[in-house]
């Protein structure tokens, strides 16, 4: 990937290299007594690699001006790759934490295999890891496919999808050794926060210069999708992590809000991580290669802009309906949960549309299982959704807080919508990418398809039962009007969902690493095909003076 | 302008976008999308009349069915309180005798004592109350600090090396730690505990070992676990003859407690739980151990 780098962007990796060990050691020095050294240390070893990757491509000619009539897709290949190794790692800690809740000997009385500990890696891991380098890969795919202009520059790309995954290791790493800001998806510390808003504005760039030079008239839908998900990240990354540190040598810090406000304010972060990560960003994919790959036209693009906006502009205040009956006022209840109602309607609206544009095309989705898992991706969008919605309302919220139910719930979006539409997505684009006339074998993708069908609805069905029957037993009084279980009891009622769980996870993640085996395999396959990909129009060349000018 | 094409399939027209070979139909909203969406926002709009909602500069409209989550949970705690309360007025004035014969009353203690147990007490001492290494049986062994309905309310209130002033204290001494008995001495009186034990030894012991030991347990372990090791509930020193051991009854266990010491630990559950609720429990525990003993006779 260096020999793609033109000579000033080479300087400019010297220059993020050196500072990456500079900022680095510094750490590991400040920080020698505390959990922070080691990450400095990671981080400075992290740009000596890059050094050395810089130094053995000394000398190396400068890529041909041709380049610039051809899409670069070089940094999407390896967000692929990533996302299938993130997506194993961050299941196969999944399925340890769940085997965890039915069997907690497994901790083996270590402290970084303590469920605390573990429990944030996989949720980072199967989110940021699995899911972020998933949205990259896609992103700069669809973008420079949809606006028929090359990336602005070579180096952006590579440096936000490095940088992003350091941040990644960071995070996990941290998990371990025992580094949380206790706020449930956002865990990392303030020193891999700030370094991930640095990547991130870099990511909106690239996004913003590619777009202004587009040829095509008018923004796909996909793009406001992917648009809205990192400005919105953005945002919401930075205003929760507002914190001050103990000190610039210690990883610990304290949030600048506290009580409620702060609980309102992680809330308003998570709530939106769900919509604008996970809901969003996977939407943009959608529109992209669910249509492309069924070959029929978007349904209606009139329902894609009131979906659009109803999504970005209701789920902004939906926030509050993780905090049903608690200190929280009851006018921000009240709000939020009327929020999530109406949500309901573009968010079925979007689901729809995606089916509606499978019309003309559902002998493809009989046959084709990449096309299966976006549609079932579409199916399981809706009825999250619906779920979602519906556990917003106060009254069930007093049943379904704080039990099973919304891990549930939390699954049958992650595994059904978020994982189901990545998997697709990523089976349709590896063969485009790579030139392949097809993936390596048709039948495991098969496989994959029912392992992860029968996983999710295992998982999904386990928590139902498990959330509700623990929900029924915390507030069953007998006769004397006190309460008739003790949590105990409850506990040992979950036990046999929670071994179904885990048997429903096992599955999920046996079709994870599937795929990794499957994409392996169709990368690393012999046969290319000389033609230029079948699937693009060609990109409309742009003289090399107008990129470089402006780099 | 761009000129739009008709989707034979569908019938609807494209928007005459196109994107890398995507296109978009113009198909109108259709109307339930629509009405949904008008219905589900005048719902939400009624609600929002309702209750608590829209916020001022300094307040917020509080809603026309003047309906606050916290007068709820004031007025449902209140309820539950007066449907207890005629239960709840005997156990907190009656004295436990009387209640330990009133089977109406003891049926209420069975049912609540044993969730107070299963929410406060079972991480510990287990479930069914017979403990685990590190803390004793409560349904079987005699208590430390004394069977007495008094005394176990006692315990449980004020714990046992907690942070309550007026807690109940208790140190078994580092007797090889802190170097007042050699190796061999622990060894005699380990011997020697074992002979009064009704767990027994496996091998057979030393003659001469228990004899040393007993002049070692005597010049050391009497003051509290008395003369005939049978425990001194003022100082929480449990009875050696018995076959109950807290930590446990193997020759490495107890050498290990005497050379190491033992200090335990148990909350002061007068600073969460209700006078009531730790009667309950008294009652709760009092119960078990009756039934406990009538079952082994």
């Amino acid at each position: 990937m260096i020999s793609q780098l033109t000579g000033t962007e080479r300087v400019l990796a010297a220059l993020t290299f050196l500072l990456l060990v500079l900022f680095g050691m510094a750490m590991a020095v400040a920080g020698r007594d505390d959990l922070i050294g080691p990450h400095g240390w990671i981080i400075a070893l992290s740009g000596m690699a890059g050094i050395i990757a810089l130094l053995r491509a000394y000398g190396a000619p400068e890529p041909s001006p041709s380049r610039l009539s051809e899409y670069y897709d070089d940094p999407s290949k390896a967000g692929i790759v990533l996302t299938l190794i993130w997506g194993v790692v961050g299941m196969l800690i999944g399925v340890w934490v769940a085997a965890l809740l039915a069997w907690p000997e497994l901790t083996f009385d270590t402290e970084w295999a303590s469920f605390g500990r573990l429990r944030p890696v996989h949720t980072s891991g199967v989110i940021f890891g699995f899911g972020g380098n998933a949205l990259i890969a896609t992103s700069l795919h669809v973008l420079q496919r949809t606006t028929r202009a090359r990336l602005p520059d070579q180096f952006s790309p590579w440096f936000v999808l490095f940088g992003y995954n350091l941040f990644c290791v960071l995070a996990a790493s941290g998990y371990l050794m025992g580094i949380t800001q206790s706020k449930e998806y956002a865990e990392p510390e303030w020193y891999a926060d700030i370094f991930l808003v640095i990547v991130w504005v870099v990511y909106f760039s690239i996004y913003i210069r590619t777009l202004m030079r587009r040829n095509e008239p008018h923004i796909y839908v996909a793009n406001w999708y992917y648009m809205a998900f990192i400005l919105v990240i953005a945002l919401l990354h930075i205003v929760n992590n507002l914190v001050v540190p103990v000190s610039l040598g210690h990883a610990k810090s304290y949030s600048l809000f506290s009580g409620v406000q702060d609980a309102m304010t992680q809330w308003w972060y998570g709530h939106n991580a769900v919509a604008f990560f996970l809901t969003a960003g996977f939407l943009g994919m959608m529109y992209y290669y669910l249509p492309k790959r069924a070959g029929r036209p978007i349904y209606s693009y009139r329902m894609s802009i009131i979906s659009f906006w109803g999504i970005t502009f209701m789920y902004m205040w939906a926030g509050s309906h993780h905090l049903h009956y608690t200190a929280l006022p009851h006018w921000v209840q009240t709000l939020g949960m009327v929020f999530s109602v109406v949500l309901l309607v573009p968010s079925w609206a979007s689901a729809g549309n995606a089916l509606l544009t499978l019309n003309g095309a559902w002998h493809k989705v009989r046959d084709d299982a990449v096309l299966r898992f976006m549609m079932l991706a579409a199916i399981f969008y809706g009825l999250t959704t619906f779920e979602g919605s519906f556990l917003a309302i106060r009254a069930v919220n007093s049943l379904s807080h704080y039990t099973d139910w919304t891990v549930g719930h939390v699954h049958a979006g992650a595994l059904g919508w978020v994982a189901l539409i990545s998997y697709g997505s990523l089976y349709a684009l590896t063969p485009w990418l790579w030139k392949r006339p097809a993936l390596y074998s048709a039948r495991l993708v098969e496989w994959h398809f029912w392992l992860a069908l029968a996983g999710t609805v295992i998982y999904v069905f386990a928590m139902w039962n498990s959330g509700i029957i623990q929900g029924l037993m915390w507030r069953t009084y007998n006769d004397s009007g006190t309460l008739n279980y003790s949590f105990v009891d409850s506990l040992v009622a979950m036990h046999p969902y929670y071994i179904a769980r885990a048997f429903g996870g096992l599955l999920f993640l046996i079709g994870a690493v599937i795929a990794l085996y499957n994409i392996a395999m169709t990368i690393r396959e012999p046969r290319p095909v000389a033609t230029e990909s079948a699937s693009d129009i060609p990109l409309v060349g742009q003289p090399a003076s107008a990129v470089q000018a402006g780099e | 302008m761009s000129v739009g094409e008709r989707d034979p399939f569908t019938g609807h027209m494209t928007t005459g976008h196109e994107w890398n070979g995507i296109t978009e139909l113009n198909t109108p909203v259709p109307r339930v999308v629509i009405l949904s969406l008008i219905i589900t926002a005048a719902l939400g709009l009624v609600w929002t009349v309702l209750m608590p909602s829209w916020p001022f500069v300094t307040s917020y409209f509080p809603g026309v069915l003047g309906i606050d989550q916290r007068n709820v949970v004031a007025n449902s705690v209140a309820e539950a309180q007066a449907e207890r309360s005629p239960w709840m007025s005997s156990i907190e004035d009656q004295d436990f005798s009387a209640i330990l014969s009133n089977p109406e009353l003891m049926r209420i203690v069975r049912e609540n004592g044993r969730t107070l147990f299963g929410d406060n007490c079972a991480a510990c001492h287990g479930h069914d109350a017979k403990g685990q290494r590190g803390f004793p049986n409560i349904a079987q062994s005699p208590m430390l600090w004394g069977d007495s309905p008094e005394a176990i309310l006692q315990t449980i209130t004020v714990g046992i090396n907690s942070t309550d002033p007026n807690t109940r204290v208790s140190q078994m001494l580092a007797f090889g730690r802190d170097g007042t008995l050699t190796p061999p001495q622990i060894s005699q009186v380990t011997s020697y505990v074992q002979s009064l034990s009704a767990t027994g030894s496996a091998a057979p012991l030393d003659k001469d070992q228990v004899e040393q030991g007993k002049a070692v347990f005597a010049a050391n372990c009497v003051a509290c676990h008395g003369k005939d090791a049978k425990g001194l509930t003022d100082m929480g020193a449990p009875n050696l003859t018995d076959s109950y051991w807290i930590y446990g009854g193997e020759r490495q266990d107890m050498y290990g407690s005497i050379y190491h010491g033992r200090q335990g630990h148990m909350p002061n559950w007068g600073a969460r739980l209700s006078p009531a609720a730790i009667k309950i429990l008294t009652l709760y525990v009092l119960d078990m151990r009756k039934q406990a003993v009538g079952a082994g006779s």
